[in-house]
């Protein structure tokens, strides 16, 4: 079996667990759509004082509450995608069997984790989005080529997510508990990415800093590239970037915990 | 099992609270044997939850007035709606995981102990950590109090006590009420999160935020307009939402008490539907 035809099908395993629980998807889809219509309208409120802010119009800002929504669960910005459960395999010593095995093990959990992105857009992701683009004014682009754009956007945010996570987890070599890790993905993922507010109106040097972070691939830059904000190579260049540095980091770290970390077990 | 969920009366209420207070104080006990993660967990959860206020201070960065209130209006609509919810999840957040104890079959052990389930419940796991919400929500409050411009009276001095209390048993209704609907949901325990953290992000803001069908559902509907933006209005001398009656903000009690009542019987409901997974 090649390694390509391996890996997809760790990919296709990881869209399948995901889609396996479709109450839990439907819940999700609902609570996405609650916080969305919350959001939206604090949104509005700040556009009406403070028309432009950001560079955004009104239907601008909308957009973005409903792709923060639309894309919260497939970029995993509060956590909770693979990296829990390879934290809770470093911590029980299971890592050692996986680090055994004839795969790499980035690559493997970047399949998986891809193939639940790709559910999660699918799932949580376009129901939201949809509803929110019928009932409130949006604006989205009417050429192909822009969604295009858009997805490869999309794609290079997702694997930016992944490499923030895969690092993050790697602590759990040093730390063993997760629950600290955990929480500093949820704030940074939050507050870093644009969730509570687009980095593009956050305020003077807060603003500058928070923009040039990592964190910044993964919501701010796919919605400008969809909205026509920013120029898709550039917003490529800065993610790819971004992705290459962390995934690079991910290996140098993962090379260093192997090498001298005693695996937990007992 | 007419035990379990037939008895009523103040020695019922008396036996739940010691129940809780014995399980609570077990899990605490566990917690501090841990001491320094406690801290940081409890630093990192103020952290999580100030960012909501974070956001906040960000928007006022840009603008003097979100729906025609000011920063320390906002802030107070903050601190009652944070301080609220903080108390009411510290009291009862973990009914919120009962989905898992339902899906793993651990549910039995609750109900064939001698106590109460719903205080078995709702002390399972008692994470002090949660102790961080409130008191950023409280932190808020007390600042908002010296900020905002208001001519105090002494029925507005009382009203803001009574409103917390008010609105930690709503918040906490809706707890137990999302609980209840986990027996039959399972998997689809999200849904509760949209009514609970989405209640508390939405009062964070002023009504006139929000559309006219969406207050009315939050007023009339589920009350979460009696945690803050009722008893608010008036003590900042500002329009109800909707047109309410003057005594609008005095009524939180009643709503809270009603909820209270409502989330029992949901949860009684809810009990008497329990089917084991038999695993």
């Amino acid at each position: 079996m090649g390694s390509g035809r391996l890996y997809l099908a760790v990919a296709v395993g990881g869209f399948r667990r995901y889609a396996t629980y479709r109450a839990a998807t439907a819940a999700g889809v609902f609570t996405n759509t609650a916080f969305g219509l919350i959001l939206v309208h604090t949104y509005l409120a700040l556009w009406e004082a403070r028309p432009g802010l950001g560079g955004y119009e009104q239907a601008q800002a909308v957009t973005y509450v409903w792709l923060g929504q639309a894309l919260f669960a497939t970029l995993a910005i509060q956590g909770g995608g693979f990296e829990v459960e390879l934290m809770e395999r470093i911590r029980t010593g299971e890592i050692a069997v996986d680090l055994y095995r004839p795969v790499d093990l980035q690559l493997w959990w970047l399949a998986n984790d891809l193939g639940r992105s790709v559910f999660q857009l699918l799932g949580r992701g376009v129901v939201p989005f949809v509803f929110g683009a019928l009932v409130f004014p949006t604006a989205l682009p009417g050429d192909v080529a822009t969604w295009g754009a858009f997805l490869v956007a999309l794609l290079l945010a997702v694997v930016v997510s992944f490499a923030i996570r895969y690092l993050f987890a790697l602590s759990a070599f040093w730390l063993l508990d997760g629950q600290g890790v955990a929480q500093a993905l949820t704030v940074t993922g939050l507050f870093c990415s644009g969730m509570t507010l687009p980095l593009n109106a956050f305020p003077g040097a807060l603003g500058e800093v928070v923009r040039v972070l990592p964190w910044a691939a993964q919501l701010q830059l796919p919605a400008d590239v969809l909205m026509g904000e920013a120029a898709p190579l550039g917003a490529y260049a800065f993610q790819g970037a971004w992705a290459v540095a962390l995934l690079a980091a991910g290996r140098l770290v993962q090379a260093a915990a192997t090498r001298r970390v005693v695996v937990q077990g007992g | 099992m007419r035990e379990v969920f037939g008895a009523r009366g103040p020695s019922r209420v008396a036996e739940g609270l010691r129940a809780y207070r014995l399980i609570a104080g077990m899990w605490i006990r566990s917690t501090l044997a841990y001491r320094a993660s406690f801290v940081l967990t409890v630093c990192g959860n103020l952290l999580l939850t100030g960012l909501d206020f974070v956001a906040i201070l960000l928007m006022f960065s840009q603008v003097d007035a979100l729906g025609g209130w000011t920063l320390p209006e906002v802030a107070f609509l903050y601190g009652l709606s944070v301080t609220a919810f903080g108390t009411a999840q510290l009291a009862f957040g973990s009914v919120a995981s009962l989905g898992g104890r339902v899906r793993d079959g651990s549910f039995d052990t609750l109900l064939v102990r001698p106590a109460p389930v719903l205080a078995q419940v709702a002390a399972d796991r008692f994470a002090l950590r949660r102790l961080g919400r409130g008191v950023q929500g409280a932190a808020v409050l007390g600042w908002a109090l010296v900020a905002v411009d208001v001519d105090w009276t002494v029925a507005k001095a009382l009203l803001i006590p009574v409103t917390l209390v008010s609105g930690a048993v709503i918040f906490g209704s809706l707890f137990v009420a999302g609980g209840a609907f986990q027996f039959l949901a399972q998997d689809a325990a999200e849904v509760q999160n949209a009514f609970t953290y989405g209640g508390t992000t939405l009062l964070q803001y002023p009504p006139t935020v929000f559309g006219r069908d969406l207050v009315r559902g939050v007023t009339f509907v589920l009350p979460l307009a009696f945690v803050n933006w009722v008893p608010a209005a008036y003590v900042l001398g500002r329009p109800y939402p909707l047109g309410l009656p003057a005594g609008a903000a005095f009524a939180a009690p009643l709503v809270a008490a009603v909820c209270g009542a409502l989330a029992g019987t949901v949860w009684r409901a809810g009990l008497r539907s329990y089917r084991s997974t038999g695993s």
